[in-house]
């Protein structure tokens, strides 16, 4: 496969991944702001764990839901925000026509057009829940349908890589910034307003159905425990990063060369890291220094698989 | 929306007689509309523009940054061409297309043709697409121009002209193949009343020829599309081309030569590359030996080509041929090469570097479409009738200014075919280009694209003038049993075909 073609194929999954994401967590905080009336820095965390409160504050001077909605959906000197992610997916997904589904095309292209209607942010602002539904359901539909029509190639190997990686960084970011903003005071901990927000954390992974199933009460080190080190949660930290794994060493093995083999290792090494982890060593070593590490890595790990396949030394 | 009143004004109508009476070929399509209930027709019209916009057969609007896209203008009415006139028509291109080869070998070879004046040197010479580094070089299977596009006028009295060649590279096909694929969703039944020849063959044609192009020293061959990249006006085309063949689209960066040979960068290691379908023009092809400022080629591209290691098709070099001021001597060039007369006639010229021919010009601007030689596009072009004072005048001095890059040919009545408007149907002036490929043997593909003056009056069809789309549609020769369908027919047809090859 050509390199550019399993570049954009990596990266349209990963902008539609941060997309359905940025969807979520909006929707679970307008939901959360009903719970806590009066509340008013919930928007705050999220704007920090984008990455993005110097651009946001030389706009906006407060973080309302209005403000925050419209930097994060339609703010196109957001460099994350869903209009952009869909955008650079959609040019991408151009790039390589040829390559996807007339089907994926579709998709994305409908949806691109969509979200430049006149009218679109009119329906936001009626109907904000039904509308970042609309978008979950975009991105949910998008991988389903790469999944029932694409070969599962080299190519479709790549996309799943990007989706898993995406999705490994997102939880360690949600779940970083979290643990800081929710604890205003430590004499706080275990009280009603510190339950409803991790429990708002947990839904915004869309993870709390499945956490009340392992798990009967919602404290920090049970929500972490769960966030990073299940090993069936499609969303946790480590089974991303073994579906990641499982990615890499399909591609490799259809490739039949040597091609990779740096990758695994660093993808290997990080897997194990948290593989033989207790929640409580996490805890202990602190769990803004782990995941501080766990990005690290998936940093490494990003650089790795670009050396190795993307923009290789070209021998013959 | 019904024909009723439908009026032909005096000029050439392809679906119907002066008289009103459609001709045969059209008379199914022209009942079944005729049928439809009110707005049905509308209906479709708009289903057809949505799926254009869904399928994202769309461009960009250059300045427009809120993402804004449009489609190429498309009308549902088709143009049709009965067998005979198509027949004809078949035989005149595959006529234009090898004398114009032969041309080709000659000049860039011997150049048998100017030593023996039949054409003048310098007007070679003087040529912006003549290479000089092509001289001397003989292509694989010694063919310059593997695909190429005809454009055809009708005039008053229904005769077919070729208006102009297109040798290097053309695009539209993709339009022809998404036009009928949306006809056939708009008019179901018509396709099963009447024998409309396909056109799908042409991106298995095209791929048969690549390959054919690939050195001997492989057996098995890989062929990619080049193209300049996602911005290009014609990347839908590109990128739809390479899906439909099943081969890889490629830019200039995935691609890099070395020891003379193409490679392309894949997640496992170099992979070499035999034919390229390049949709970049010569001057941007190789940094190395064309335009040093190209961005788009591949640095060494030329010299793997020179020692064959790679079939680039078009050939560089293939313009000369298309050259508006070589395009009058065709006839001759068919004449000196095939020994035939052409079968297709050219729209008189006058080559504004003969002095007396641009004075006539000049003082008959006002009757005559005047052609820089080196534009195309609609660029560079007055229409004198529909001039203003201002322009004749400005184009005067043009000529004057630069004789050799003017033809002028006077304004052909282009023929028309019913177009959907505000007010009902109206005549719509039409030019056809017909795509041609160029391989082991010569096909055309049944029909072509259709390009429509859309505003009322023009005869100016390019698509960034105003122009917009229809599907051409050819019908089979055998009509002996229409109520069998076509597909049955076609597939009777293939099977038969198949057989015979098997034999020999």
């Amino acid at each position: 496969m050509l390199s550019r073609v399993a570049d954009s194929l990596f990266w349209i999954s990963r902008y539609i991944e941060r997309a359905e994401n940025t969807a979520r967590i909006i929707d679970v905080n307008l939901n959360l702001m009903l719970d806590l009336p009066g509340e008013e820095r919930l928007f705050e965390p999220i704007i920090k764990s984008a990455g993005c409160s110097e651009i946001f504050y030389n706009k906006y001077t407060k973080a309302t839901a209005e403000n925050v909605m419209d930097f994060l959906t339609f703010d196109t000197d957001n460099q994350d925000s869903i209009i952009n992610c869909v955008s650079i997916a959609r040019e991408n997904a151009r790039c390589i026509r040829e390559t996807i589904t007339l089907e994926m095309w579709m998709l994305i292209n409908k949806f691109y057009h969509r979200l430049y209607d006149k009218k679109i942010k009119e329906e936001m602002l009626n109907n904000p829940h039904n509308f970042f539904t609309e978008i979950k359901e975009f991105c949910q539909l998008y991988v389903g349908i790469q999944d029932g029509t694409m070969s599962h190639g080299i190519g479709w190997n790549f996309a799943w890589l990007g989706r898993m990686l995406e999705r490994a960084d997102q939880t360690s970011r949600i779940l970083d910034v979290k643990y800081f903003m929710l604890l205003p005071d430590i004499s706080m901990v275990g009280m009603t307003l510190d339950t409803v927000q991790w429990t708002a954390l947990l839904k915004s992974v869309s993870a709390f159905e499945m956490f009340r199933k392992t798990y009967a009460n919602v404290t920090p080190q049970n929500v972490s425990e769960f966030l990073i080190l299940n090993k069936e949660f499609p969303r946790s930290v480590y089974y991303c990063l073994e579906h990641a794994e499982r990615a890499l060493k399909n591609i490799i093995n259809h490739q039949k060369t040597d091609n990779g083999k740096k990758s695994m290792r660093v993808i290997g090494k990080l897997k194990s890291i948290l593989e033989f982890s207790t929640v409580d060593e996490i805890i202990l070593h602190g769990l803004h220094e782990t995941i501080d590490e766990i990005q690290l890595r998936l940093s490494d790990f990003n650089v790795s698989i670009y050396n190795d396949f993307i923009n290789c030394v070209w021998k013959i | 929306m019904k024909f009723e009143t439908y009026q032909t004004e005096d000029f050439f109508d392809e679906l119907f007689f002066e008289n009103g009476e459609p001709r045969a070929c059209a008379k199914p399509l022209i009942d079944t509309i005729n049928e439809l209930p009110d707005g049905e027709l509308q209906r479709r019209q708009k289903t057809a523009e949505a799926s254009f916009m869904d399928t994202g057969i769309t461009f960009a609007v250059y300045g427009n940054k809120d993402g804004a896209e449009k489609i190429i203008p498309f009308d549902v009415i088709p143009r049709i061409v009965d067998a005979k006139t198509w027949e004809n028509l078949e035989k005149g291109l595959k006529q234009r297309t090898e004398a114009m080869n032969c041309f080709l070998n000659d000049i860039y070879g011997e150049q048998k043709i100017l030593r023996d004046k039949v054409i003048p040197e310098n007007l070679i010479y003087t040529c912006t697409a003549f290479r000089k580094e092509c001289i001397g070089l003989v292509p694989q299977r010694k063919i310059w121009a593997h695909i190429t596009g005809t454009d055809l006028v009708r005039d008053k009295d229904g005769t077919f002209y070729v208006l102009e060649d297109n040798m290097r590279c053309p695009s539209g096909v993709s339009y022809v193949l998404q036009n009928r694929r949306i006809l056939k969703q708009t008019f179901p039944k018509v396709f099963s009343k009447c024998a409309i020849r396909p056109v799908d063959e042409y991106t298995t044609k095209l791929r048969e020829m690549l390959e054919y192009l690939a050195p001997d020293t492989t057996d098995n061959p890989k062929a990619v599309v080049l193209t300049p990249g996602v911005y290009n006006s014609a990347y839908f085309e590109h990128s739809f081309l390479s899906q439909q063949m099943g081969i890889e689209l490629v830019s200039g960066n995935d691609l890099i030569v070395k020891d003379n040979k193409v490679y392309e960068k894949t997640t496992q290691g170099l992979v070499q590359v035999h034919v390229i379908y390049r949709r970049i023009d010569d001057e941007f092809l190789d940094p190395m030996t064309f335009r040093k400022d190209s961005l788009l080629g591949v640095a060494g591209l030329f010299e793997a080509y020179k020692a064959g290691n790679v079939a680039l098709a078009n050939a560089p070099g293939c313009g000369v041929a298309d050259d508006k001021a070589i395009y009058t001597y065709v006839p001759d060039i068919i004449k000196y090469y095939l020994g035939e007369d052409n079968i297709i006639p050219n729209v008189p010229t006058f080559v504004c570097e003969n002095p007396v021919k641009m004075n006539h010009v000049i003082s008959n601007i006002d009757k005559m479409v005047v052609k820089a030689v080196s534009e195309s596009g609609g660029y560079g072009m007055l229409v004198g009738p529909h001039a203003t004072e201002k322009e004749r005048e400005e184009f005067k001095e043009k000529i004057k200014a630069n004789p050799r890059n003017y033809i002028a040919q006077p304004m052909i009545s282009l023929s028309r075919v019913p177009t959907i408007t505000e007010n009902g149907f109206e005549g719509r002036h039409v030019d056809l280009r017909p795509y041609i490929i160029q391989g082991k043997d010569i096909y055309v593909i049944p029909g072509g694209l259709t390009r429509v003056a859309l505003k009322k009056g023009s005869v100016v069809v390019n698509s960034s003038q105003g122009g917009g789309g229809k599907d051409t549609w050819v019908i089979a020769p055998d009509k002996g049993a229409p109520e069998q369908g076509q597909s049955i027919k076609f597939m009777q047809h293939q099977q038969q075909q198949q057989q015979q090859e098997r034999r020999n």
